[in-house]
């Protein structure tokens, strides 16, 4: 076992992050996810000389990241909600010109300034795109300290994989909270040559560009193709997601992140009142673990969808069984956290009780 | 087994620090451990509080509304948490700052002048852990020697000369707390 540690999730990401040899972090504190700006100013020049900035706000630092990934770092920043949405056109733009990058939101009551309790009516920016156009960003949805810091590693490894922003999408809890981590072992930062990065000329080598405006619709449509390519595969290699109690499942509990976890203690509420509840977690948000429940969906009575939002990703969980099974939503919104008995007192009105 | 705690009191007399000693501890005894402070708009001389829980087993929420055991340093924390005491449940305080004592029938009831013993201990800086000794001895969540593991884990080192200090406080805590009112469960 490695180094186990008792960390807030904001902590064990930051230090993830140092661990993980990365070259460059830019960001503009907001609650709840001020620590790892902090931690890291801390910590990570003096232990591997990784550029830590607080820029003069997110558009600022996004356009730093779009700077620092076209030179083929690794770059990351984090944030909560408000500061997320200032970074969306440069996101865009990262995308656009398929550049890798990792970014946070530690997910807050919204809209507007919202609270600064946890919440994930982020799901749809997430997985949608966000900003303008066609693209999108992997989605890594973590459950626990431990994944806030595995994910680290894990996002830069698919952002460069697919040159694309991997976004990793927690809530204030997640970063708050303490819990036990096993930390990874350091890796050195690295100079990696890739053949796309703008490090100067090379001496008998092609002019390298790094753009996102493409006047030509013709070109600009090459591109969308290409970019769509890349999602499809994504949605072939990339799918990540956890199940339990699928056997002998007659309902299916879904949710991501934290509230997955007290999703899982409502299904063990259920089963001690002998509901026969299967839970599924989906790990990427985006590409959606759509097989599964296609699979599941024929063989249940129905699937109910917990997030602490209106009901985002039942969206995605609809179009997935498209009509084979019913799915009903309950979620609580603006920071309020479901406890494990609202969540099966709500699953019995509905399933059982047959409203 | 899981044991849901909240440690409540002033900000700046030690209650995130008591739920952090708590964690490490249940760690080196390889228990499951969620710590979540509260992270609102606070203020300086305002409450705080940190939810601590310790379990055999995952953790589903580290958000709770009811407790195991409530330890309140301070009056304000007695009036907020004593109705949030699950029934059979503990809450804990210091008698050398309270006014209005707990008054539930239906859970137990501990005390002890906390304030005073920290004066006698010269240092009014180890009431937290004074009364994390209280909270072990009427709980037994982990065990005294896990505590001084977690101390080490928690306290840095250049405050390691601190800790028999520390260690003498949470005895006296240990051996000095009262039972108010008892329930059978």
């Amino acid at each position: 076992m490695g180094e186990v540690k008792l960390m807030k999730g904001n902590e064990a990401l930051a230090e993830a992050a140092i661990r993980a040899g990365v070259d460059a972090y830019f960001g503009y504190p907001i609650t709840p996810q001020s620590e790892v700006i902090e931690y890291l100013s801390r910590e990570a020049t003096k232990r591997t000389g990784m550029l830590v900035l607080q820029a003069e706000s997110e558009v600022a630092a996004i356009n730093m990241i779009y700077g620092a990934a076209g030179c083929g770092k690794k770059a990351m920043t984090t944030s909560s909600s408000p500061g997320i949405s200032l970074m969306q056109e440069g996101l865009s733009y990262i995308a656009s010109a398929e550049l890798p990058c990792l970014l946070a939101n530690i997910n807050r009551g919204g809209p507007g300034l919202g609270t600064i309790q946890p919440a994930q009516g982020d799901y749809f920016q997430a997985t949608k795109g966000g900003g303008h156009g066609d693209y999108r960003l992997l989605v890594l949805a973590p459950y626990n300290v431990q994944e806030m810091a595995d994910f680290v590693k894990l996002g830069f490894e698919l952002a460069f994989k697919y040159r694309n922003p991997v976004m990793i999408l927690a809530d204030g809890a997640l970063g708050q909270m303490m819990e036990k981590v096993e930390l990874p072992p350091q890796e050195p930062r690295v100079n990696v040559e890739y053949p796309w990065a703008t490090t100067g000329k090379p001496k008998n080598g092609e002019r390298r560009v790094i753009t996102s405006l493409h006047i030509q619709p013709e070109k600009m449509e090459e591109i969308n193709i290409r970019l769509q390519q890349k999602y499809q595969k994504m949605k072939e290699e990339e799918v990540r997601y956890q199940t339990k109690n699928l056997e002998d499942a007659e309902y299916i509990f879904t949710a991501f992140g934290l509230v997955s976890r007290i999703a899982m203690k409502a299904m063990d509420l259920g089963r001690q009142k002998g509901y026969k509840i299967g839970w599924i977690r989906p790990i990427t948000l985006f590409p959606f673990p759509e097989k599964i429940f296609q699979e599941v969906a024929p063989r249940v009575k129905g699937i109910l969808d917990i997030e602490m939002n209106s009901g985002q990703m039942v969206e995605d969980v609809k179009l997935s069984v498209c009509g084979k099974t019913r799915v009903e939503y309950y979620g609580r919104m603006g920071g309020v956290v479901p406890t494990p008995e609202e969540i099966l007192e709500n699953f019995e009105r509905m399933f059982i009780k047959g409203e | 087994m899981t044991h849901e705690t909240v440690f409540s009191g002033f900000g700046g007399q030690g209650v995130l620090t008591m739920g952090m000693i708590l964690g490490y501890a249940a760690i080196f005894e390889g228990k499951e451990v969620t710590w979540m402070p509260s992270y609102g708009p606070e203020m300086r001389g305002g409450t705080a509080n940190c939810i601590t829980i310790v379990s055999d087993e995952m953790i589903s929420s580290p958000i709770i509304s009811k407790f195991d055991t409530v330890v309140a340093l301070n009056q304000p924390s007695i009036d907020k948490f004593e109705k949030a005491v699950k029934p059979g449940g503990n809450i804990l305080y210091d008698t050398t700052t309270t006014l209005k004592p707990p008054t539930r029938s239906d859970i137990h009831i501990y005390s002890l002048p906390a304030g005073d013993i920290a004066v006698e201990l010269k240092n009014t800086k180890v009431l937290n852990m004074i009364m994390l000794g209280a909270f072990i001895k009427i709980t037994n969540v982990v065990s005294v020697e896990s505590i001084w593991k977690g101390l080490q884990s928690v306290l840095p080192e250049r405050y390691h000369k601190l800790i028999p200090l520390n260690q003498e406080a949470f005895m006296r805590g240990y051996n000095a707390v009262n039972v108010d009112s008892a329930v059978l469960i």
